[in-house]
């Protein structure tokens, strides 16, 4: 599964079995897009599955927005080709256009109109049957908070019950792929987390989802697979755990003891996996691949070592440092 | 076409919301012709009162014919009427008493100085107040004076030519001189009444503000951010350019239908017949559209649109005469307002409310409609990707 790495490089880790069995909602492959002489995307290609969560992490200018704008058919591709549900999307196509439901990174709603007019008015663009379009519009409200203001116009909602209308309209449909653009830039905390934890239930309730953002702790909460993009090139591809390993890094669990900090050290020994061991006056820090699977055995190791934990905290590589080797520079640079 | 619909109506419950289309579309121009009605004289009565008085001091045959074969017609068409004075002092005092309009003198040795070849003039005293029936009074004339150049060209040509039976000459050749004077007027220079003038002025001049709303909400969408998701949808991209272009042609047209039939009811404004009113709106609707569309391509930014097409609407409602009368400008203007589709609305209307058929109205819209081709196609080739993200 491991595979060496260096910066400039598209390093891509063979898919899991599970990958393989389900389907593939999206399937992008060769995508290029030039402006001109600058090359905003070059060559990105990945899939994601049903009921996956894929994120497009990189820094502001990366390529992300021109990508999934190409994947959504709003842009034409200079090259490579773009499935959703097995249907072809193109800027000419509109078949493919109904499984997608598209959030961009500005807000995109009208602001002269409520919250239902606007839900209504996108409900018909995609062509939601009459009969089911308010029962629907009502869900959506419900889903994304906006059941008491639905009525309202838009320009006198705050900023974050725009975002989550934002939101809805992208869901309005019950698309087969969300793709979301960056959607808590400019979010209050407590509506980042709305949004985050309505992205987690749709991925749990099988909906594919693309989710481009330069927030890396976004990305390893909702993702479960993750692209590194970087000036148009995607750099490296899989899961969170695989992308760390990628750059080799090792996870830190630091043990707070109580009792003999030595002897604890004496019985780690044991546990091959543990790569180095620092002792120091009531607390022991290990360095080890794979710190969650590992956890138990080293309690396990303490408790017959007959020593006293007073606290465990573990702390995992993180994508910012897999994004500063791939790219030898910071992520949000 | 489903989605163009959709479109439309999300744009038009929009701009009846914002009433800034109402307020273009209707109020101002219907304010504004009210108040033209209250501040112009002429736009007092229904039609044009235009009563001559005549001198008759040359008592010659060009005269005569004038006087008594011209002039009946036109009163029998209810276009004037016209009395005799004995002499030019009792005309003006007429005049200037506001007894009649306007009045001709013609001189002494009128009739013979143009059948010797000479030059000769006839003068038309005109009311200060009634600016417009004087004109009416000088195209009649204007229109008799061209037909006697006619008739010499043809006396001196059968001349040439042997024939020495001069006044037999001039009679067969001011065949029905009156029927072909009459036509030159309805077809040239008679225009609307004032107040249908100004009712179809502030129509046809603020018509081109009311079809930009359609036209240049495509880059309030861009500002906005919902065009990525317009163009995210499944629905074909023409379906979204037909959509403003189905605003545009609805707001432009409610515009017109409304005023038409406010400025009836409100001012007695008299547009014609209602079918060739409505092929004139229609045109009239499709030329704006295509100007105001080809001026948004060429800005970035809603604001820019808004002052572009400002600036284009209030040049050419100038030039197109839709605030005063082009006869009472200079002939060059009158030539130049042939570049503006309100000219053609205009001169269609005038037309039609003189009461001609409907044929009259094919020439205005035609024209109109190339405005429209024209300006559409170069809009086209400017921003081919008026529908970039």
């Amino acid at each position: 599964m491991k595979d060496d790495k260096s910066a400039g490089e598209h390093v891509v880790l063979a898919p899991s079995e599970a990958e393989r069995c389900s389907l593939n909602v999206l399937e992008c492959s060769g995508l290029v897009k030039a402006f001109d002489d600058l090359v905003a995307v070059d060559d990105v290609g990945f899939h994601i599955a049903e009921g996956e969560t894929y994120g497009l992490l990189g820094p502001n200018g990366a390529g992300k927005t021109t990508t999934i704008s190409m994947i959504s058919g709003i842009l034409e591709a200079d090259a490579g080709k773009v499935t959703v549900t097995g249907k072809e999307i193109t800027t000419r196509t509109t078949d493919g256009n109904a499984e997608i439901g598209y959030v961009p990174q500005d807000i995109a709603i009208y602001p002269d109109l409520t919250a239902r007019e606007n839900l209504r008015f996108f409900g018909k663009l995609y062509g939601i049957p009459k009969d089911r379009l308010g029962r629907r519009i009502d869900e959506v409200l419900e889903v994304i908070g906006l059941s008491d203001r639905g009525d309202d116009r838009t320009e006198e909602y705050s900023g974050g019950m725009k975002r989550r209308l934002n939101i809805g309209i992208g869901l309005l449909h019950e698309p087969s792929l969300l793709i979301l653009d960056e959607p808590t830039v400019g979010v209050d905390p407590q509506s980042r987390n709305s949004i985050l934890e309505s992205v987690e239930l749709l991925g749990q309730a099988g909906t594919a989802v693309l989710y481009t953002t330069h927030y890396m702790e976004e990305a390893e909460r909702l993702c479960d697979r993750l692209a590194i993009i970087d000036a148009g090139k995607i750099r490296a591809e899989g899961t969170r755990r695989e992308l760390v390993e990628l750059v080799g890094q090792l996870d830190t669990i630091s043990l707070g003891v109580v009792g003999s900090a030595r002897r604890l050290v004496d019985a780690l020994q044991l546990v091959p996996e543990i790569e180095q061991i620092t002792a120091a006056e009531g607390s022991v820090e290990i360095l080890v691949s794979g710190a969650s699977g590992l956890l138990p055995r080293i309690l396990d190791a303490a408790q017959k070592a007959d020593v006293g934990i007073s606290g465990v905290e573990v702390v995992e590589p993180n994508l910012e440092s897999v994004f500063l080797h791939l790219t030898g520079k910071a992520l949000r640079d | 076409m489903r989605a163009a619909l959709t479109i439309a109506a999300k744009d038009l419950a929009q701009r009846v919301r914002d009433r800034s289309a109402i307020m273009l579309g209707i109020v101002a121009p219907l304010g504004l012709a009210f108040i033209f009605g209250l501040i112009i004289p002429d736009m007092s009565g229904d039609s044009f009162d235009v009563n001559v008085g005549v001198v008759d001091q040359d008592r010659g045959a060009i005269s005569a014919a004038f006087i008594d074969e011209v002039l009946p017609a036109v009163a029998a068409e209810g276009l004037l009427d016209s009395q005799p004075y004995d002499t030019p002092a009792e005309a003006r005092a007429d005049v200037d008493a506001g007894n009649l309009t306007s009045a001709y003198i013609f001189p002494e040795g009128f009739s013979s100085s143009l059948e010797s070849g000479g030059s000769a003039t006839v003068e038309i005293i005109g009311n200060v107040d009634a600016s417009i029936s004087t004109q009416i009074a000088k195209a009649v004339l204007d229109s008799y004076l061209a037909e006697v150049d006619a008739v010499g060209i043809a006396v001196g040509t059968a001349m040439i030519a042997g024939e020495t039976d001069v006044n037999t000459i001039a009679a067969a050749a001011m065949e029905s001189p009156a029927a072909i004077a009459l036509q030159d007027v309805n077809a040239e220079n008679l225009e609307l009444d004032m107040t249908t003038f100004f009712g179809a002025g502030m129509a046809v001049f603020f018509l081109f503000f009311t079809v930009q709303f359609g036209v240049s909400s495509l880059l309030e969408e861009r500002l906005l951010g919902t065009l990525p998701r317009l163009l995210g949808a499944p629905i074909k991209r023409w379906s979204i350019v037909a959509g403003k272009a189905i605003t545009s042609l609805a707001l432009g047209l409610i515009s017109m239908v409304v005023l038409a039939i406010g400025t009836t009811l409100l001012i007695g404004a008299e547009w014609g017949n209602p079918l060739g009113v409505l092929i004139l709106m229609v045109s009239a609707v499709l030329s704006a559209l295509g100007i105001m569309a080809l001026v948004a391509v060429v800005a970035k930014t809603p604001e820019q649109a808004a002052n572009y097409q400002a600036i284009v609407a209030v040049a050419l409602g100038m030039l197109g005469g839709t605030f005063f009368p082009l006869s009472q400008g200079p002939r060059f203007l009158a030539a130049l307002s042939k570049l503006t589709p309100h000219a053609w609305f205009l001169e269609g209307l005038g037309d039609l409310s003189a009461g001609q058929d409907l044929s009259v109205v094919i020439v205005p819209s035609l024209a109109m409609l190339a405005f429209f081709v024209v300006t559409l196609a170069i809009a086209s080739m400017w921003r081919r990707e008026v529908l970039a993200p």
